[in-house]
């Protein structure tokens, strides 16, 4: 998130918003967006909606055993189809500003 | 009884130990470079081993106290466990991850969905696709799924 922050002004010249999705409430998100300066839109998601249907859950590991979403990213065209995507293999890699960037670049 | 010197290879190899585990989160995860690879923690780590190994032989050098020995052994096996927890979590622990088979696929629709962002107001992919950036209609969307705060 820290590093999406800081290219967000490269992400908007290239016309994309990125759009942060969890399982946490509101609340929570604006906190954290006002504690770590984040400007981007986030969205809760407690339900799982969409992180079903993105079969993105990863269950039991959030607080008392809650399900939460895996760490993935994906780039989506103004067509609504997905055109880069990392659905990574280590909890702690994930997707570089760079990758996303250049990913990015074959939108225009 | 003579007065020993302190054993300051065992201490210090023991907290830059522990300091090489606390700084992958604390601090070394703040930089891709430093994040996808942990090589300056493995660095710290490497250098923790030599001074463990160093305060070890000191300990079990001819003349000195078995507490020496005692301590020595248990601070060296100690910081050991930790390079060993750090490892685990590392390398093996975060990749425990749903495969997720299912998800979509590069060419394919995304889903839509509508969720509330983080001043309660709903708003879905398709809006987010096509309400204006800086002015302009956005080229795409970026979504970062992450495991949340709680």
């Amino acid at each position: 998130m820290r590093s999406i922050q800081k290219s967000l002004d490269k992400f908007e010249e290239v016309g994309i918003r990125p759009v942060a999705i969890s399982v946490d409430p509101p609340e929570v998100s604006r906190d954290l967006c006002q504690k770590a300066g984040y400007t981007f839109t986030f969205l809760s998601d407690p339900k799982l909606d969409a992180i079903g249907r993105y079969d993105l859950v990863h269950k039991g590991q959030g607080e008392n055993g809650g399900d939460i979403a895996r760490p993935a990213e994906f780039l989506i065209d103004s067509s609504g189809a997905v055109r880069w995507r990392m659905l990574t293999e280590n909890y702690w890699v994930r997707a570089r500003p760079e990758q996303i960037l250049e990913a990015a670049k074959a939108l225009q | 009884m003579k007065i020993q010197k302190f054993n300051w290879q065992t201490w210090t190899g023991f907290l830059l130990s522990v300091a090489a585990l606390l700084s992958y989160p604390f601090v070394f995860v703040r930089w891709p470079i430093t994040r996808d690879f942990p090589w300056a923690n493995l660095l710290l780590f490497g250098v923790a081993l030599v001074l463990l190994s160093v305060g070890v032989k000191r300990g079990f050098a001819p003349g000195r106290r078995s507490i020496s020995k005692i301590a020595s052994s248990i601070v060296t096996v100690l910081g050991v466990l930790v390079l060993g927890f750090f490892v685990f979590t590392f390398f093996i622990a975060a990749k425990w991850l749903p495969a997720s088979h299912g998800a979509p696929q590069v060419g394919q629709k995304a889903p839509d969905f509508t969720l509330s962002d983080a001043g309660g107001k709903s708003v879905s992919l398709s809006e987010l696709l096509s309400s204006p950036l800086k002015g302009s209609t956005p080229e795409g969307v970026l979504l970062i799924f992450y495991r949340g705060y709680w």
